[in-house]
């Protein structure tokens, strides 16, 4: 009788538990782009994967690549520590993104001028790192110092911007499957990015699809790499932690 | 030709004649009673079929984004708010430009954009819309004729 009881509370209760868990943009695709998505080479993002690999393999002006560290192939990146994006920096007193990780290795340890934010090449490494850990569920640590951080992004997350008043949540938290024209919302998890987009044909960093974001609410995006977009790539990676990263996705 | 004088004294002279021009542009302060804007903004009147227009249009009322309308033409049509099909019937005109002035004055979780809300109570505003309401007071008591005509 207590085991009946028991297994009906499990019943009761799992919608709860399941409301409770992250949606990948994926599983709001139509079975032929997840068939893309899946198939290495009917993915149009694997072009930028293949582009950061070359990269990965170039010398810098120290005659140094990534890949003598890295593996040829990134095979000695582990996974688990890609996962974590964004760490927080002990030094900077700030989260640090994958993408400026990245970027440090190419000026620090190849001896390389910095990478502009968001530029093609960074985006292409940044792609090429991040799809090494392809299925690695996402894993930031908000329980230390990121903490701060992560509050910082959930509060910009939930502000409104620009002239259609318009903020994440009021979409992305309540009416994920809904359409907007043909468009179908998502809960705008972050797994899959960079990503690429079907609707302009090009990979898309997070930064920049955040940015479209503040331009279709009419609103000023903010410069690259500014506080804001840290902070939010800090709460949304965190909000969708557990699910597996998709880099790169393919999305409309 | 104009001496350099004058055209000081006409240049600054100009935003006079611009102004009235931009103050088609601007926003037209409103009262709330209850949930309706009982009098139509500006004492302006609407017309429906500009109404519609506005309506179908992107770039300026995009109802169809989140909305059905009997509009068949347009496409794909959103499925985010209600649909608006027979909305005459369940809302009168002060009540549909309250809604569609600023929704938020409502529902403040609400994900319908304001269509004429006070411009200095919006958010990091793009050049390009600042100090500006998406719909001025005529579109949208055009807006609000057109939707008095779905009964």
């Amino acid at each position: 009788m207590a085991k009946l009881l028991k297994m009906g509370m499990m019943l009761l209760l799992s919608p709860l538990i399941w409301a409770d868990q992250p949606k990948s943009g994926y599983d709001y695709l139509q079975a032929e782009t997840q068939a893309m998505q899946d198939d290495e080479f009917a993915n149009p993002g694997m072009a930028t994967v293949d582009m950061g690999h070359a990269l990965f393999n170039t010398p810098g002006n120290n005659g140094r690549r990534c890949s003598d560290c890295h593996g040829e192939d990134g095979e000695k990146l582990d996974p688990k520590k890609i996962a974590r994006y964004p760490i927080y920096n002990p030094e900077l007193g700030r989260p640090f993104t994958l993408q400026q990780q990245v970027n440090f290795c190419w000026e620090e340890h190849l001896d390389n001028i910095p990478f502009v934010p968001g530029c093609t090449e960074l985006v292409a490494l940044e792609t090429f790192v991040r799809n090494r850990a392809r299925g690695e569920p996402v894993n930031v640590d908000i329980s230390g110092p990121m903490r701060p951080f992560y509050e910082a992004g959930k509060a910009l997350y939930h502000t409104r911007f620009g002239q259609m008043n318009m903020a994440c949540y009021v979409c992305h938290d309540q009416y994920a499957g809904q359409y907007l024209r043909g468009q179908i919302l998502t809960e705008g998890q972050t797994n899959g990015f960079p990503e690429y987009r079907l609707g302009s044909g090009r990979i898309t960093s997070l930064q920049r699809r955040l940015e479209e974001c503040l331009r279709s609410f009419r609103a000023e995006p903010f410069e690259r790499d500014a506080d804001e977009y840290i902070d939010l790539e800090v709460y949304l990676n965190a909000r969708g932690n557990g699910l597996p990263i998709e880099t790169p996705a393919v999305r409309y | 030709m104009v001496c350099r004088y004058c055209q000081r004294i006409i240049i600054s002279l100009l935003p006079l004649v611009v102004s009235p021009l931009a103050a088609a542009e601007g926003f037209v302060p409103w009262q709330a009673v209850g949930d309706s804007i009982p009098q139509p903004l500006g004492g302006l009147t609407g017309d429906a079929s500009r109404g519609r227009e506005i309506a179908r249009r992107k770039d300026l009322g995009n109802c169809l984004a989140c909305h059905r309308l009997p509009i068949p033409e347009a496409g794909f049509q959103g499925t985010v708010g209600p649909p608006l099909d027979g909305i005459a019937s369940r809302l009168n005109a002060g009540q549909i430009r309250l809604r569609v002035a600023d929704e938020s004055r409502r529902i403040p979780t609400t994900v319908m954009p304001p269509f004429h809300k006070d411009p200095t109570t919006l958010n990091q505003v793009a050049d390009d819309y600042y100090g500006k309401p998406v719909l001025n007071a005529q579109q949208l008591e055009d807006v609000v004729a057109y939707l008095m005509t779905l009964q």
